[in-house]
């Protein structure tokens, strides 16, 4: 076994050798242009990026020509929302998302507020999903779009997708989905489901990074999008600039990987996850799963343990990569508002972890991890002041704290 | 980030952990910052009444590594100083000593509170018992 361990395969994923193989010939002699019309260096270049098109298409059950291929998911969430925006002003301008979104989302948002647009931020529930019911009633004849995540990036959520796309199509509203934890991960049909725009991220799916694709629905409705950059009039001048090729080549074969392998793949973390949460929650006390764990992706789990700082933790386990819900963490100082969105107090989002097991972490690292963790946890509330209050029978709630 | 040596030192084999008993007249207790804010800080020390020196000096600390360093150092610091010179410590010694970078000046500011915080409990106990003490004297 190889120190250190990667188990954050929600930041991003390493590339999978095959993946790299398809890429490879495409940063050497097949470097044409996919928009040179009139020489086999371009047609070779597009005959590879609408290769991958497809392969993007056929994991959520779309048409290739329905797939705009961007620089990313940010890329992605922005177009679609801004260009929505922009495109159905006339019909309306008001928005609904979830508090837990991601930031891509959530920064667009503000700045379309600040542009005219106005949006309803919709709570979560305890176990982070989306109340149907307050859905229902935030779509106003104003409302032009609803985006909610498939799944979340912290708690892995998967939010109820085809009931949310079945109310935005009874409303006549259209529907996004910043698909880019799920996409690949777990089942997903955009017919099925009544998904009009879908963000995607390649380096999440074992691929490169840097590229990135929206599905566009072309046909009931046909979703028309203002276009964030002018340029060539690439991507059904939606989005101009000259294709990534090897970065599409390298996120249609990660997309035709996790496509075919998504049974297998699933089960197999699905396992692991479950082993190593068992094994947490045997070995020691106070501590709690964050959000649902019925409607969660296979390959995620997120823990508070409580008494003890979540940096102090990371430390304590420095040759396992992962990453915490503590402010300490994070450049704002302000601990996960993921976490603070499912109604948890600010104590336990900084006690949190969050695990993201990928298709190349063995048994053997969890065991690793796990035992690692277990001491180090058990050590750092040998030292917790607030376990030693607890234990004492202190409510913690009820003492004067000098908050600074 | 990178941690200094000096806080990983401190990490991995901290000094003076425990709890000395709060409820002795002669030991002072500090507990400092918040769960909500992921800095708890409880620092103890025990004073010689007569010469006023501080004997011993325990900590317990909920809070990411520096703030365990902090802590950690605080009570080295304080075994052997008298009460007043406990009370000159700065919060800059101790970001100077384990080169804390700007982030973590906060984790500094709490040992420094939680030095003043426990000397402060001490003193109380302290001036109430010669109260008492000249009273009966009386």
């Amino acid at each position: 076994m190889k120190l250190p361990i990667y188990l954050d395969n929600h930041a991003t994923t390493p590339l999978d050798p095959r993946v790299l193989e398809a890429m490879m010939p495409y940063f050497s002699e097949r470097f044409g242009n996919a928009a040179s019309r009139n020489h086999s260096f371009g047609w070779e270049a597009e005959e590879a990026v609408e290769k991958a098109r497809k392969q993007v298409a056929d994991v959520i059950g779309a048409n290739a020509r329905e797939i705009v291929l961007t620089s990313g998911a940010t890329e992605s969430d922005n177009l679609a929302l801004k260009g929505v925006a922009q495109m159905y002003a006339e019909k309306g301008n008001h928005i609904i998302t979830a508090a837990t979104e991601h930031k891509a989302i959530l920064d667009t948002c503000k700045r379309l507020e600040k542009e005219g647009c106005r949006v309803t931020y919709l709570p979560v529930q305890g176990d982070g999903l989306v109340d149907l019911d307050m859905l229902r009633e935030a779509i106003t004849d104003k409302t032009i779009l609803v985006s909610i995540m498939y799944a979340n990036n912290e708690i892995g959520i998967l939010q109820p997708i085809a009931e949310i796309g079945k109310i935005c199509k009874e409303r006549g509203v259209l529907f996004h989905t910043d698909a880019v934890q799920a996409f690949g991960k777990v089942p997903i049909n955009v017919v099925k489901d009544n998904i009009d725009l879908a963000s995607i991220s390649a380096h999440k799916i074992y691929g490169p990074k840097g590229v990135g694709a929206l599905y566009v629905r072309r046909r009931n409705p046909r979703v028309q999008l203002t276009a964030q950059m002018d340029g060539g009039g690439h991507e059904r001048g939606m989005r101009s600039g000259t294709l990534n090729v090897p970065g599409i080549v390298g996120l249609g074969a990660a997309a035709e990987i996790c496509r075919t392998g998504m049974a297998e793949e699933t089960a197999r973390l699905r396992q692991m996850r479950d082993w190593l949460k068992d094994r947490l929650l045997s070995e020691l006390d106070e501590v709690f799963i964050n959000g649902s764990i019925e409607h969660r992706l296979p390959n995620n789990l997120n823990m508070s343990f409580a008494y003890v700082e979540g940096e102090s933790l990371l430390m304590g386990i420095n040759d396992v990569a992962v990453s915490s819900g503590s402010a300490c963490t994070s450049a704002t100082l302000e601990p996960s508002y993921v976490l603070k969105a499912l109604g948890m107090g600010d104590d336990l989002a900084h006690s949190s972890i969050r695990f993201g097991i990928g298709r190349f972490n063995t048994m053997e690292e969890l065991e690793y991890t796990a035992d690692k963790l277990i001491e180090v946890v058990r050590r750092l509330r040998e030292l917790s002041p607030l376990y030693e209050l607890a234990k004492e029978g202190v409510d913690l709630t009820k003492v004067q704290w000098t908050a600074h | 980030m990178a941690y200094s040596q000096k806080v990983l030192d401190h990490y991995y084999n901290p000094r003076n952990v425990g709890a000395l008993d709060k409820g002795s007249p002669d030991v002072g207790t500090g507990m400092v910052g918040a769960p909500e804010c992921g800095d708890v800080m409880k620092l103890q020390v025990q004073v010689n009444r007569e010469t006023g020196v501080i004997e011993d000096a325990k900590f317990k600390t909920f809070g990411c590594g520096s703030a365990i360093a902090s802590s950690s150092l605080a009570t080295e610091w304080l075994k052997g100083k008298t009460v007043d010179e406990a009370l000159a410590i700065k919060n800059t010694d101790i970001v100077t000593e384990l080169s804390l970078p700007p982030v973590k000046i906060h984790c500094s500011v709490l040992a420094e509170d939680a030095i003043k915080a426990a000397i402060a409990d001490y003193k109380r106990k302290h001036e109430a018992r010669q109260d008492a003490q000249a009273v009966e004297a009386r």
